[in-house]
């Protein structure tokens, strides 16, 4: 039986509109319960990987949350699953994060963002902003309290969870999410190696690990609500900004959803262009990565290593694109310039030279007996953990889980280059780590292929010079250096978007945080969180 | 100020850049003015002189980055630009040790008040360097309902880089003129004194501390 007949027979009431990509289910909050548990347990539906949860207000109609639902058993099974929250004196809907664990800390931004209140979810805090601050800032209807507020914050271990009296009423309870008697160390925000300003609050047994609660919000920049009030050419600029290691993918995967809303069709040219220019930029990120993480775990001559490579590409890069790390490259309709005369040229010496320099690293980290002491077998990820988390990239392809969106869903001219899908078994920090090293590799071979064949052709094809999106919602992914990089764009026609979202490729990784690294060491967690390689502002939005 | 006409007094020498391929001389100058006007003297004494040497050269950076800046920030630490060479490579993970305070990345709602904090934990002298159009207006983020718009809202800022990242050349150009600005100060009875009484800085501590448990 077809997912649509199957969720018809099921759910009379629900709406079900056929798309070329995907099933667009529309239902109402008290069915999301029934029709979640079906969709995760059904034999035959089995989505089992949100890729993505967005709130949203839509005005009159109240407000709703959309999940992005994928089969990890068949990757055609694709879902969207909107849900309509109709009072918005109380929005209240079930939680379902006991069945994505993703949905942890979604649904607590949601909460953030709207004031939509998730029964049965353990944990409903904000996410983002100070428990003190007025309003939910993503509402339409949502004005900005006056003035900075200097006050330093209360730590503060209560929480609240939610869940429905016998009659059926929300009722709401506070606990301790440490027991009295915890041994509690709080690290960051300000920390050196916790990447940015991330804190966690741990709870030690001795040396090890107990239970770890994860902090965001000192670098949430309000991207989302700001790009309400741009137009089109202007939101793409910020993406730049959220993970600036992945600027030209995030780039991409913004106007590549404008461009296939609009129907857009570009030239092989800028396909090919941008494709390269994907992979040189992951290969920026995997080598910033070699050597932060080198450096986290003490390595210190390996960062220079690392950046000193990390150099060469960006020259590269600055030559063409005329920036560093925010590089405004791609536009909707293609790219801003055509590559440098010397593209070509300079990116070949680098792939001459690149082998010499992972040999390098090979010997002076990757063989190194005291790095492999401290890796292998430490912060494991199961499996099923990375796929509930949606911990994509590297991280989830070692744990065994082959995630990759340009084998999943290609884009760009990643169907027609011969690249390998690197995944590792073993689920620990190393394999993690190996993984980049690797894909470093995966990353040059399909460059080797593009370079010399870069077709001719407009390198911008023509665009008004107002962007309006046709009415509907789209999403659309692509592969950043740390996973999946997805826009869910909904349009009311208009020259802004109505909503406008990122799917984060750290928030999934910092929701499993506490799964790995319990049990293990203190010492260990740094280790850990250097080998899921987040980057904050792209957590924080 | 114009090249070659008159030549002006040199205020402070930097080794690797002539006094008058620097900008904003004139502030220097306006500053020293200033200061003569007040009847402070700014000549300084030979022990200030010697003090002032080692202080400019060896001024230490407090790690602390948010986020974009702060990558360029790394590079400027790197192998390439390699900010070692004018004595600033010592980046410190703690407040106690640090002479100034790069401020590299948005600073948001929420991180204003630990930024202050870090700020209040340095010891005396201290400066504070902007780093980036975020810190200086909020820069793409000015409208956004969670960013401080300019950290001089918050500190006292003694230089600040604009770009958005500034290049690694611009954070070194940067530092270089507060290396000139330090240079200038006298540490006897001037930048060195406390800015609040002891009693009231164990106050301020204690109170920390009970934030932080
Ligand atoms: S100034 Fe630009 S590069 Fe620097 S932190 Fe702000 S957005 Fe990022």
């Amino acid at each position: 039986m077809s997912v649509q007949n199957k969720i018809s027979q099921q759910f009379p009431t629900a709406q079900i509109e056929e798309k070329s990509d995907r099933l667009i289910v529309s239902i109402n909050a008290e069915l999301l319960r029934e029709m979640a548990v079906m969709l995760y347990n059904d034999k035959e539906l089995r989505f089992d990987f949100m890729r993505s949860l967005t709130g949203m207000d839509w005005g009159e109609a109240g407000f709703g949350v959309v999940y992005h639902l994928e089969s990890t058993e068949d990757i055609k099974r694709q879902l969207e699953l909107k849900v309509v929250i109709p009072d918005r004196e109380n929005p209240f809907i079930d939680t379902v994060s006991d069945l994505w664990k993703t949905a942890l800390l979604n649904e607590r931004e949601v909460y953030d963002y709207f004031g939509v209140i998730f029964i049965g979810h353990p944990d409903m805090r904000r996410l983002y902003l100070r428990s003190e601050w007025k309003g939910f800032p993503l509402r339409k209807d949502y004005v900005r309290a006056e003035g900075l507020d200097m006050t330093n914050e209360e730590p503060d271990d209560s929480t609240v969870t939610w869940y429905r009296d016998k009659n059926g009423v929300p009722r709401s309870r506070r606990y301790n999410l440490f027991e009295s008697g915890e041994y509690v160390v709080n690290i960051g925000p300000q920390h050196p190696a916790t990447h940015g300003v991330l804190r966690f609050r741990v709870s030690l047994e001795g040396e090890f690990l107990k239970k770890l609660d994860v902090h965001c919000g000192y670098i949430h920049r309000g991207v989302e609500k700001l790009c309400e009030s741009m137009t089109y050419q202007q939101t793409i600029s910020l993406t730049d900004r959220l993970d600036y290691l992945s600027s030209l993918q995030n780039r991409h995967a913004l106007c590549m959803c404008v461009e296939k809303a609009m129907g857009l069709e570009l030239s092989d040219r800028i396909q090919y262009i941008r494709t390269i220019m994907d992979e040189l930029q992951r290969i920026n990120s995997h080598l910033l990565f070699f050597a932060t993480f080198c450096m986290d775990l003490g390595a210190l001559t390996s960062f220079f290593y690392g950046f000193r490579d990390r150099e060469k590409i960006l020259d590269i890069l600055e030559e063409t694109t005329g920036g560093r790390l925010t590089m405004h490259y791609n536009v909707i309709g293609g790219v801003e310039e055509d590559i440098h005369p010397n593209f070509v040229k300079r990116v070949k010496e680098l792939l001459a030279y690149l082998p010499y320099a992972l040999e390098e690293y090979r010997k002076v980290f990757t063989e190194n007996i005291i790095a492999k002491n401290r890796l292998i077998g430490v912060g494991h990820l199961s499996r099923e953990d990375a796929i509930s988390f949606g911990a994509t990239g590297p991280t989830g392809r070692g744990s065994n889980w082959a995630c990759d969106v340009r084998k999943r869903i290609p884009y760009g001219v990643y169907d027609k280059v011969d690249f390998k899908e690197i995944v590792r078994s073993e689920c620990d920090s190393y394999a993690r780590y190996l993984i980049r090293m690797d894909e470093i590799k995966e990353s040059m071979r399909i460059i080797e292929t593009l370079i010399d064949n870069i077709p001719e052709g407009n390198y911008r094809e023509k665009t008004k010079a107002v962007i309006r999106v046709p009415e509907g919602s789209y999403y659309t992914a692509v592969e950043a250096s740390r996973g999946e990089f997805g826009v869910y764009l909904e349009s009311r026609g208009d020259k802004s978007p109505y909503r406008l979202k990122f799917r984060s490729t750290g928030l999934p990784l910092i929701a499993g945080i506490d799964t790995i690294s319990r049990g293990e060491k203190i010492a260990d967690l740094i280790a850990i969180g250097a080998s899921l390689d987040y980057v904050v502002p792209d957590i924080d939005r | 100020m114009e090249v070659g006409k008159t030549k002006k007094k040199e205020l402070v020498k930097i080794k690797s850049i002539p006094y008058k391929d620097f900008k904003n001389n004139d502030y220097l100058e306006e500053m020293v003015r200033e200061l003569h006007e007040n009847g402070v003297n700014v000549v300084v004494g030979a022990l200030d002189e010697a003090i002032n040497w080692g202080r400019g050269n060896s001024l230490w950076p407090l790690t602390f980055a948010t986020s974009c800046c702060g990558i360029e920030f790394m590079s400027v630490g790197a192998a390439r630009y390699d900010m070692a060479r004018f004595g600033l490579e010592v980046a410190r993970a703690s407040p106690r040790q640090a002479d100034f305070i790069m401020v590299a990345g948005t600073i948001t709602d929420k991180m204003a008040p630990v930024l202050k904090r870090l700020y209040d934990q340095m010891a005396d002298p201290k400066y504070v360097i902007a780093v980036g159009g975020c810190t200086i207006s909020g820069g793409p983020f000015k409208h956004s309902y969670h960013v401080v718009k300019g950290i001089d809202q918050i500190l006292p800022v003694d230089v600040f880089i604009p770009g958005c990242p500034p290049r690694p050349e611009a954070m070194l150009y940067g530092m270089m003129q507060l290396q000139r600005k330090v240079k200038l100060q006298r540490f006897f009875g001037d930048v060195n004194k406390k800015e609040v009484s002891e009693k009231e800085y164990e106050e301020r501590m204690k109170r920390d501390m009970t934030a932080n448990s």
